[in-house]
Formats: structure tokens, sequence, C-alpha cells
């Protein structure tokens, strides 16, 4: 049953490789995004019921089909937006017709890996499937075939390559762990997780800390970071939408998968040190580059980084309530970071740049993708009514309430520091004078409406997520 | 010793003193045909411990590391080499007496951090961890330290060795369907890098100092 999520993006991705590509191609993907949204709704339903679904390498618990909820949410706002992006690039003569159906080929294979990603269950199945998404995207990433976007793939490869080698060989010896405790299926992660306590805490420690840095440079973590800001500036905008909005999220959800076996071997302690140094730190750098950043999709990406840091800080500190914020911050990131990242492509395509301080008076001149973008920052800094105000409140109150006063004192310092930052950087693009005003297409504005909606909802609303969101918070806490 | 251990023990040598080569030789042929070599000893390290448990999966496991380490990865990169005749690693960051002192701080770095997999697993197979360990340690140093976008290719397959080496010897191997995902995944990996490589060649990019343009 679990296979039939594959299913709609391995039939849209292989129709984009046989037939010509025509605007329908994109629709069909489209349509298969909406496809996979459909099915982690019945995944939710079915294990709200009845508990997780499947044995031996797939599994899909609450966790599980949760992600692929958001996985569902942000592929359909990036499809849907690369139907019109992918027809103006070819009748513009960006791309060929050829390079059209690889872009929607890629981007369905990328959506599959990201599926399997999240449902599995063994640890092999699980970097087999990161890794693909790596492989998959880097020629999404070069897309535009400009020097700068070729440079761009180049450190994405390098660099996730050299992360997901680091993850490797924490899974070999995490498995060899599990071997010598006499594990029946040592890769496992429900096997891991229930015999944690067997296992040969050195060999653990030294696991945890390989699979943490090498998940964690997917994830946008320190130390290897770096392909993060120029691989989201060069990409397509849905394809920067996809990656910030759940490639990100995804990585990070294999984390916390692990820590629960971590803190099974090893007790809460080393854990939660190891996170909340890297947690921190990733922090730290992601706003000290936010300060004086000079282009906007940069910013957007460092701004991913930071959300990064602010989870791992929370799930380093653990428990339900933590662990509950996390996951709505996951998709509330998700939702809004999609919906900034296709506006900033929009501005890019209309003014041919998006370097902020060549952009002026976005409001005035082009009201709908300003607001879109006003609104969409005000998510992003956690303004209420928008969902990531609720989750950060429920994180620092999880950390407060584990008695770290001075966790949560440093991120709101920098949550603050950062605020400041974009206000300034927002003001500068937004507001101003202009003589003439275009609109956009509703076709451009509905999707990205829509979803900053749903991140609206959330915020106010718990229903119908609630349920399904303190299952999979008890997953991993 | 038994012979099983002397040879098992050669073998993970071999893999190491190859990534030592790539440090010490600038002709990129001849770090071409050190990673061939590398990975005829990895698929002899993962032969000999078949052969050893009498383990059939893990022989076809061999072969299959033959086919895509000592074959048809070094088969891609000897074709790119043969594109620019005479490529060297000209003007490494670190020059080469340099890199081989670094080489033994690191393998000595692999032998501490190593402890707590050497003490688990013991024994001829155990003892030689470190090695592996090492290989990786070198090839994180020859990505860092060479400018040549190939050099760096280089260091990363240096690391997968390693960490193949590391997999054979403690637990000999992981699960078949493991190692198969995770061998197409580097293959495709490697594929893909040909396909950039060649695109950066013809952007008119040969060294990694080009790459320049994109920071904040």
């Amino acid at each position: 049953m679990i296979y039939w999520l594959f299913l709609a993006p391995v039939i849209a991705g292989l129709v984009a490789v046989v037939a010509p590509w025509r605007p329908a191609v994109a629709w069909l993907g489209a349509t298969s995004s909406a496809v996979v949204l459909l099915l982690g709704i019945a995944f939710a339903v079915r294990v709200e019921r009845a508990g997780p679904v499947g044995t031996g390498v797939v599994r899909v618990d609450a966790l599980g089909a949760f992600m692929v909820i958001v996985i569902g949410a942000v592929s359909l706002l990036a499809t849907v937006r690369s139907v019109s992006y992918l027809t103006d690039e070819v009748t513009r003569g960006h791309s060929t017709l050829r390079h059209a159906a690889l872009y929607s080929t890629l981007v369905q294979g990328f959506i599959a890996a990201m599926l399997l990603a999240v449902v599995a269950n063994n640890l092999g199945v699980l970097w087999v499937a990161i890794e693909a998404t790596t492989v998959v995207t880097t020629f999404l990433v070069g897309h535009h075939r400009t020097r700068s976007a070729l440079e761009a793939s180049w450190k994405y490869i390098i660099i996730c390559s050299v992360g997901i080698a680091v993850a490797f060989l924490g899974t070999v010896v995490l498995y060899l762990a599990g071997v010598h405790a006499g594990i029946a299926n040592p890769l496992d992660f429900t096997s891991l997780a229930a015999h944690a306590s067997l296992l040969n805490a050195p060999v653990v420690r030294l696991a945890f800390t390989l699979l943490v840095l090498g998940y964690g440079t997917k994830a946008g973590l320190v130390p290897l970071f770096s392909w993060l800001p120029d691989a989201h500036g060069q990409a397509p905008a849905p394809v920067s939408a996809l990656m910030s909005g759940v490639l990100l999220s995804v990585a990070l959800s294999a984390i916390l998968r692990l820590r629960v076996i971590a803190v099974g071997a090893l007790g809460p302690t080393f854990p939660r040190v190891l996170l909340l140094v890297i947690g921190l730190t990733t922090l730290v750098v992601a706003a000290s580059m936010l300060l004086a950043q000079r282009d906007l999709k940069r910013l957007l990406a460092y701004s991913t980084m930071e959300h990064m840091g602010i989870m791992t800080v929370a799930a380093a500190v653990g428990g339900p309530l933590a662990l509950t914020g996390v996951l709505l911050h996951i998709l509330g990131h998700g939702l809004v970071k999609g919906v900034l990242f296709l506006d900033a492509g929009e501005v890019l395509r209309l003014d041919g740049t998006t370097r902020i301080d060549a952009l002026r008076g976005l409001l005035s001149r082009r009201p709908a993708i300003g607001a879109l973008l006003a609104l969409g920052l005000a998510g992003l800094l956690g303004l209420p009514p928008f969902s990531i105000f609720l989750s950060e409140l429920t994180m620092l109150r999880a950390e407060a309430g584990a008695g770290l006063w001075w966790v949560a004192g440093i991120v709101l310092v920098v949550l603050a520091v950062i605020l400041a930052a974009v206000l300034a950087h927002a003001r500068r693009v937004l507001l101003g004078p202009s003589e003439e005003s275009t609109a956009s297409p509703v076709s451009f504005s509905a999707p990205l409406g829509v979803a900053l909606g749903a991140a609206v909802w959330f915020g106010i609303l718990a229903w119908p997520l609630a349920h399904l969101l303190t299952l999979a918070a008890k997953v991993v806490a | 010793m038994t012979t099983f251990a002397n040879a098992l023990a050669s073998a993970a040598v071999v893999v190491t003193v190859g990534a030592v080569v790539v440090l010490w030789r600038h002709r990129l042929r001849s770090i071409v045909v050190a990673l061939a070599v590398q990975g005829v000893a990895l698929a002899l390290t993962a032969g000999l411990l078949a052969g050893h448990e009498h383990d059939r999966v893990l022989f076809a496991v061999a072969l299959l590391v033959l086919a895509v380490k000592a074959v048809v990865i070094p088969g891609l990169l000897a074709r790119v080499v043969a594109a620019t005749p005479g490529a060297r690693e000209t003007d490494p960051l670190v020059n080469v007496p340099a890199s081989l002192v670094v080489a033994g701080l690191l393998t000595l770095a692999a032998f501490i951090a190593a402890r707590p997999i050497v003490a688990l697993v013991g024994g001829p197979t155990g003892r030689l961890v470190p090695l592996g360990l090492a290989t990786v340690l070198i090839g994180f140093f020859v990505m860092v330290a060479r400018r040549r976008a190939l050099s760096q290719v280089v260091g990363l397959l240096l690391v997968d060795n390693g960490i193949a080496l590391v997999a054979f010897l403690v637990t000999s191997g992981v699960p078949v369907i493991v190692e198969l995902g995770s061998s197409l995944d580097v293959l495709f990996g490697v594929v893909v890098l040909r396909v950039l490589l060649a695109r950066l060649t013809a952007a008119g990019f040969s060294d990694l100092d080009q790459l320049r343009s994109l920071h904040d």
C-alpha cells in the first residue's frame, strides 16, 4: 500500500521523459503532487485510527504521514508554479523543450526521493533516498546553465556528497553497534529504538555524531552549510522553494528519528549537548549573514538556515511539547518559505535582479508581488497570526520549561536581531514611490495566497492537524 | 598470524597507500591509476572475507565492487583526463612534503578515533579499521588541498573507498540491498560529476580558484 505513494511521481516523471514537452506535462506534475497530498491525508487518517502502516523497510507512522503531507503541500505549490515558469522560459527561448522536459522529470524524481526518505524505516534506505535527492537536484540547481549556476551546482554536489559520505560512515558504525548487541534487524529504526539500551555507548556516540554532521549537511546545519545560499540563489524559484521548504526538513526529520536511538543508548545529555552546540552555532552564523545581506534570494536562504537552527535547538531539548513545536514549525516554515521563494523568483523574472539595493518601491510598483512579499516576511519573522509565531512560542516554552532559560534567552535575542535586520531590508525593497503600477495575474497570486492562508489557519486553529501532530511528536519525543 | 589475516592486512594497507599515492603524485593519470588499484584492493578485501566466511552474497558484492570501483569509475575519470593531455595538479595549495606529513598525522588521528570500534570488533579485522578511517581523512584532505576540480572528485572517491573498507571490516559489509543501492548512487553521482566537469571545462574553468563568483 505504501508503494502507491510513488506511483503518481513515477508516472508523471516517465511521461515527461517520453512525451514531447508541453504545458500539459507540467500540469501532470502538479496533479501528481496533489495526489501525494491526498495520499498523505489518507495515511494520516489511517494512522490516527489504527496505528502505523507497514513493517519492514518502509513504514508510515504519524511522523511519516505528517511529512508526506508537508511534502505534498509544498510540492503542490512549487509544481503549480512550475507550469507558468517553464512555459515562460520556453516562450522566451531561455529553455529548450528538452531542458523543460528534463526539469519536469527531475522534479518528480526529487519528490519521489523525499517521499522514500520520510517513509524509510531502514537506515540504509534512508541513506539511499537522501543521496538520491542530491544526485537528482544537482541538475535542477544548474538549470539556468550560466557560469554562476554551474558553480553553484558544483559546490552543491561536492559538499553534499561529503556530508552524505559522513552519514554513510555513521550508518555503518551504528549498524556495527546493532550487530554486536544481537539486534535482529540492526538497520531498522524501530528495532534499534526498541533495543537502544543494549547498544555499545562509545560506538553509538561516534555513530550519532557522524550521522548528525552528515545529514546536517543536507539540513543546512553547521559546519557544512556553504552550499546552501549559492544553490538557493541560483536554482529556479520552484526548486529553491522545494529545497528550502521541504528537503532540509526531510533531512532534519531523519535526525529527529536518529536522536531517539541516541537518547535510548546514551541517555539525554550527549545528544542534547551535540544538537545544542550545532543548533545555536547555525542560528548565530545565519543571523550574522542576514545582517548585511545584499541579495533577496540569499537572504531567504540564510533565513532557512536560521529556522533549521531554531528547530535543532528545540529538538535538543526534547520532550513532546518541544517536538510538537518543531513539527508545526516544519509545516509553517515550508509553506511561508515556499511562497517567498516563488515570489522572489517572480521579482527576478520581471526586474532581472534580486539585489536588495536595486529593488525599490515594490509595493507600489507591483502591488500583488509586494504584498505577498510583505505578508510572507511577516509570517517568516514569526508575527502573529502566522503559525510560525505559535510554533516558536511553543519551542521557547519547552526550552524554558526544561530549565534551559539561557537557551531560550539566546534564541530570543537572535530572533530579535534578525527581526530588526530583515525589517530594515524589507523596508528598502517594499517602500518608496513609483510612477507606474503593474498588476500580476490571479494565476500567480492565488496559489501563493492560499498557501499563506494555510499558514495563518494553522496559527489560529489546530484543527484538523492537532491529533496527528501530537502522535507524530510522540514518535520522536 | 594466519595467511588470511596477512592477506587481509595487505589488501587494507594497499587501500590506504593508494590514498597516499594520490597525495604524492602530480600527474592526473597516475592519480586515476592509484584509484583503480585501490578499487582492486577493496574488492580483494571483500573477496577474502567472503572466502573466510563462506558467504556467497558477499562474494557477489566483491565482484560488484571490482566492476564499479576498479573499472567503471576509473574508466569514466580516465576519459576526462584523456580529454586534457598532460594534465597535472599544478601548484596544489599544500605542497607534497607537507601533504605527506599531514597524511601521517591524519593516520594517527584515525587510530585514536577508531578506538571504540577496534575495542568492540577486535580480532584480525577490527585491527584494520583505522586504515579505513585514515583513507577517509586523507580523502577529505585531498578535497581541500587540491585545486583541480577533478582532484575534488578523486578526494570524494577516496572517502567513499575508505568507508567501504570500514564497512567490510567491521560487519563483512552492510546488507546486500544497501550495498547495491549505495553503489548505484555513487555511480550516478560520478556520472553527474563527470557531466558537470565537462560543462566546467566547456565554460573555461580549469581550476577551482575561478569558482569564486558566488559569495557574500
